[in-house]
């Protein structure tokens, strides 16, 4: 029995929420609609006690509950923060887009909750079949999102797209991790990484779990080549769903990534790193090329996320401690960014309007300067630019693929990212440049308006002191992979 | 005091940064006197914070000064390390000098967003004072970079027609040089575990990874000077951007790429500067005659002016890679000349365009008659740009040559070409444009410059003669530099065999 509640407190940030989702779903029934603020207030009071109990249960070693299934150690608890950091940003950011557009409804918060549970559960999977709970958890909440704006046939198109292709994607994972298992013996991920030492690293149906394995987390990731269905669902969705989805599950796919190949399955490093590789320079080009041709800001931020993902592969293909802190760095930092360049389309869209071409930016710095040095920061961020975070993000995971040896991969990288330059420098050339196209004036809530502001602000001042970010990634990934 | 003692170039960095921030919060262009006169404030406290630089400098050091070391970023050994020496103090002064002249050039001429074109380019002086007084390589890339930012948005906001072409060729061309200079500068903090310059300079290298980093390095300052072929975006800039921004580019950006050259590529890879110095010879005696022949056939102004920068420019890389004494501080003192001549010729292009909104050659004629107190000035300028003695174009140049002839005569022979070729276009222009007769109605029509221009002409006047007649200062500031570079320049890096 004693065990029993060891696990239960070590899963409490878990459990808050999965109780404050369902009472949010219940809840919803009896409330009117003029009262739907509550369950806004209280999802976002659910992120509170999440990361009050999450701090509260603060582990500095790392700790296993519900027979070695779930961990919780630094790394974990230091996502959970970032990722409930993140879902509260995104719930300030939409909530006038979604009442505009008659999509504020209990179930958003309550999905949005299970997709956070699913996020959460992957952060602390230690064995193949958490994994793979929380996976699911999260991709199916995704799904349906994606479909919400359910009368919207480009939004229902775009979520069959994400399903058929998300459900082949879990489907290669779960092959590959069924012949890991067939291997080792164990879904546990120590259990897989000692049993690998006593097998052959040569044998065939080894190999082609991992590329199994690669496969899924580069669908998860939107890697290229598995990065089709990025660009599609990131334009269909509505922006509130597309910003969600670009931003948050990245921390739980890279918590995955995490734990599957630098944990599990770290003897075949030198078989992974080098599909690391192809997938990061592949994602690079194709991301940061393609993205140049776009006229639509969802449909470019899609293709920028591809070749942000390159950038992230740099990292994890070192194979060290220093590569992966440095990925984790890089993934805080794009999603900061991320929730900063979605949270702008969302400030510019009003009812019935979706600012969505890249010409809506036109002569922003007429209209509103303030918002125009916000998505300024954010695009020369996004760009790496110093002195912004995106400049550190990039320059940590090259100093770690430099270090592993990677110097003309890195060489083809940076003047890949001076080829990405380009389509953000176009986005400061529309805000300041040219004139403005509609002079109607920008009407958000004073709330969004302030956190949209520290966020972006937040890009540069973290730009001029990084280093508290980096010793926090670098102690989480020291403290949790010894 | 003494704070302020301790921290001369914190001050003279973060100063004009925060008087931009200033100004960006309270100025605005309904209130446009209050602006520029809160910006002009804020320009002469920055140039003031920046004195101390040229009274307190010890000239018998060839060392750093006026050091300041922090800890930035502990996680990769980054310091906030500040320091100057005899080559980069002037460059400061000359930088935060600078700033003061656009601001006041910039008085009645810019009406649109002026809080931000002020507040642009004192951020901007604030972030290349940065760059000239950083000794840590990660710490000099951030300010390398991020002046970049406003300078984009200066071309593409107050510039010509074709300013969004010429700012984002600008900002690319720049990027992509200086992303190579980042994996250099990864690459050197992976071998020493620091960002500091000064353990570079120690690091033994074999050749090949010296003249890799000497190219990374080149292929950042080489987009900055700008040197031959990289140089098309230079004429692109400075025709399309406004006055404020040509000046700020030809007096302090391209002094930028000359002056990393001396601080990085230079004494970081030594064998393989010395290796690869007849390919830099060759690439400045390019630039400064086929340069020089490429300005005497231009029909605007303004790239004439930006053609013969690219030949002066010239001079400075071949002074470099003479590797004497007489050619480095004739380099240096080149730097600075060309630093006041260039921002003069510019605002005297500014001031014509002002009022005909035309920089076409072909649209004047006979200005003297109608302006005479600036015809007078451009023609200072235009003899000192092609280098008359008494002019402080003459003595670098004259140094720089001297240092040629001794290293070769035929070098020697080919870079005091530049003697005819820049009298040739520098005057034929003023021919053109100032004298004869009046050419048209519009220029019939011109009135003579007002006090504010006289003023900033009349200082900039005094500059180029008064270092003309007497470059002693400049020659004192850096003089114990340059002798312990050579020295430093003349032991090879190169790995000891069987260590």
């Amino acid at each position: 029995m004693e065990y029993i509640k060891t696990d239960l407190i070590t899963a409490l940030p878990e459990l808050t929420v999965l109780c404050m989702a369902m009472f949010i779903l219940l809840l919803d029934l009896f409330i009117k609609p003029k009262n739907r603020i509550v369950i806004y207030g209280l999802a976002q009071f659910t992120l509170l006690a999440a990361a009050y109990f999450t701090v509260s249960t603060y582990n500095p070693s790392v700790g296993y509950a519900f027979s070695n299934m779930f961990v919780d150690d630094p790394l974990a608890d230091v996502l959970k923060l970032m990722t409930y950091l993140g879902t509260s940003m995104m719930l300030v950011y939409t909530r006038q887009y979604m009442q505009q557009r008659g999509m504020f409804r209990g179930e958003y918060y309550a999905m949005v909750l299970f997709a956070m549970l699913g996020m959460m559960i992957m952060i602390s999977g230690q064995s193949m079949l958490t994994i793979y709970m929380g996976l699911e958890l999260l991709s199916l909440c995704l799904y349906s999102m994606v479909a919400f704006d359910r009368d919207n046939a480009r939004a229902t198109e775009a979520a069959m797209k994400y399903f058929v292709l998300g459900a082949l994607a879990s489907g290669m994972l779960l092959y590959g991790m069924s012949m890991i298992y067939g291997m080792t013996g164990s879904l546990n991920i120590s259990e897989i990484s000692n049993g690998l030492l006593e097998i052959n690293p040569k044998n065939p149906v080894l190999i082609l779990g991992l590329v199994f394995i690669v496969a899924g987390l580069a669908f998860k990731f939107g890697a290229v080549p598995f990065q089709m269905w990025v660009p599609d669902v990131y334009q269909g969705a509505p922006t509130s769903i597309t910003m969600l989805i670009g931003s948050v599950p990245k921390f739980a796919a890279f918590a995955i990534t995490i734990r599957l190949l630098a944990q599990g399955l770290y003897p075949l490093a030198i078989d992974w790193q080098d599909m690391l590789l192809i997938m990061a320079v592949l994602s690079i080009a194709i991301g940061n090329i393609t993205a140049i041709a776009q006229t639509n800001l969802k449909r470019m931020l899609a293709y920028s996320t591809i070749s942000h993902i390159g950038f992230l592969l740099f990292g994890l293909m070192s194979a060290n401690l220093n590569g992966f802190a440095s990925s984790m760095f890089y993934i805080t930092a794009y999603v900061l960014m991320t929730l900063a360049g979605f949270g702008m389309i969302l400030l510019l869209s009003r009812q019935g309007f979706e600012a969505e071409n890249l010409d809506d930016l036109k002569g922003l710095n007429q209209r509103s300067p303030w918002a125009a040095f916000l998505m300024l920061i954010t695009m020369f961020s996004m760009a790496g630019v110093p002195p912004t975070l995106g400049f550190y993000a990039k320059f940590t995971v090259l100093q770690a693929a430099l270090q592993a040896g990677f110097l003309w991969v890195v060489v083809f990288a940076v003047l890949m990212a001076a080829i990405g330059a380009f389509y953000y420098l176009r986005i400061v050339k529309l805000m300041y440049f040219d004139a403005p196209k509609d002079n109607s004036a920008i009407n958000a809530p004073t709330d969004m308006q302030l956190v949209l502001s520290v966020n972006a602000v937040a890009l540069l001042l973290l730009g001029i002191m990084p280093q508290t970010l980096m010793q926090i990634c670098g102690a989480a990934i020291a403290a949790s992979l010894q | 005091m003494d704070f302020l003692n301790s921290h001369v170039l914190s001050f003279s960095i973060w100063l004009p940064i925060l008087a931009g921030v200033v100004v960006l919060l309270l100025g605005s262009d309904n209130k446009p006197n209050f602006t520029r006169w809160l910006a002009l404030a804020g320009g002469l406290l920055a140039f003031a914070v920046t004195l101390p630089l040229y009274t307190h400098f010890n000239y018998a050091d060839g060392g750093f000064q006026f050091q300041e070391l922090a800890r930035w970023i502990p996680a990769f050994n980054v310091n906030y390390h500040l320091g100057v020496d005899g080559i980069a103090a002037p460059l400061i002064l000359l930088t935060s000098f600078t700033t003061v002249i656009v601001v006041i050039a910039a008085w009645e001429v810019i009406t649109n967003n002026i809080a931000q074109y002020m507040a642009a380019f004192l951020i901007m002086s604030g972030l290349m004072i940065g760059v000239f007084s950083a000794l840590d390589g990660l710490l000099y890339y951030v300010f390398w970079e991020a002046m970049l930012i406003p300078m984009f948005l200066v071309i593409g906001i107050w510039g010509g027609e074709n300013r969004v072409y010429a700012t984002i060729k600008f900002f690319l061309y720049t990027l992509l040089g200086s992303l190579l200079m980042l994996v250099a500068f990864i690459y050197l903090y992976h071998q020493t575990g620091s960002f500091e310059i000064a353990d570079y300079y120690q690091l033994p290298l074999p050749l090949t990874a010296q003249i890799l980093i000497f190219m990374a390095f080149f292929m950042a300052f080489a987009v900055k000077i700008p040197m031959w072929p990289v140089h098309t975006w230079l004429p692109d800039a400075h025709v399309e951007a406004p006055t404020g921004g040509s000046v700020i580019l030809a007096a302090i950006m391209l002094k930028l790429g000359g002056y990393s050259f001396l601080r990085f590529a230079m004494p970081i890879a030594p064998d393989a500067a010395h290796y690869l110095s007849g390919f830099m010879i060759t690439l400045s005696l390019i630039a400064i005659v086929y340069i020089a022949l490429v300005a005497l056939v231009q029909k605007d102004m303004k790239k004439l002016i930006a053609y013969s920068s690219i030949s002066h420019m010239g001079f400075v890389t071949l002074g470099f890679f003479l590797f004497s004494q007489l050619g480095l501080e004739g380099a240096i003192v080149q730097m600075i000349s060309h630093g006041f001549i260039s921002a003069a010729m510019f605002l005297c292009v500014g001031v014509l365009y002002d009022r005909m909104h035309s920089r076409q050659i072909a649209d004047y004629g006979g200005v003297v008659n109608t302006m005479p107190i600036f015809a007078a000035f451009a023609v200072l300028f235009a003899m000192a740009n092609s280098g008359l003695p008494a002019t402080s174009g003459f003595v670098g140049e004259f140094m720089v040559i001297l240092a040629a002839v001794k290293y070769n005569f035929w070098v020697g022979f080919l870079a005091a070409t530049t003697l005819i070729f820049g009298a040739a276009y520098s005057l034929w222009m003023v021919k053109r444009v100032f004298y004869g007769d009046i050419a048209n109605s519009h220029v019939a029509e011109l009135k003579d410059i007002n006090k504010r221009e006289l003023l900033i002409l009349s200082v900039l006047a005094l500059m180029v003669i008064g270092f003309g007649v007497y470059p002693q200062p400049l020659t004192e500031f850096t003089h114990a530099t340059a002798t312990q570079f050579l020295n430093h320049m003349a032991i090879s890096k190169l790995p000891v065999a069987g260590l």
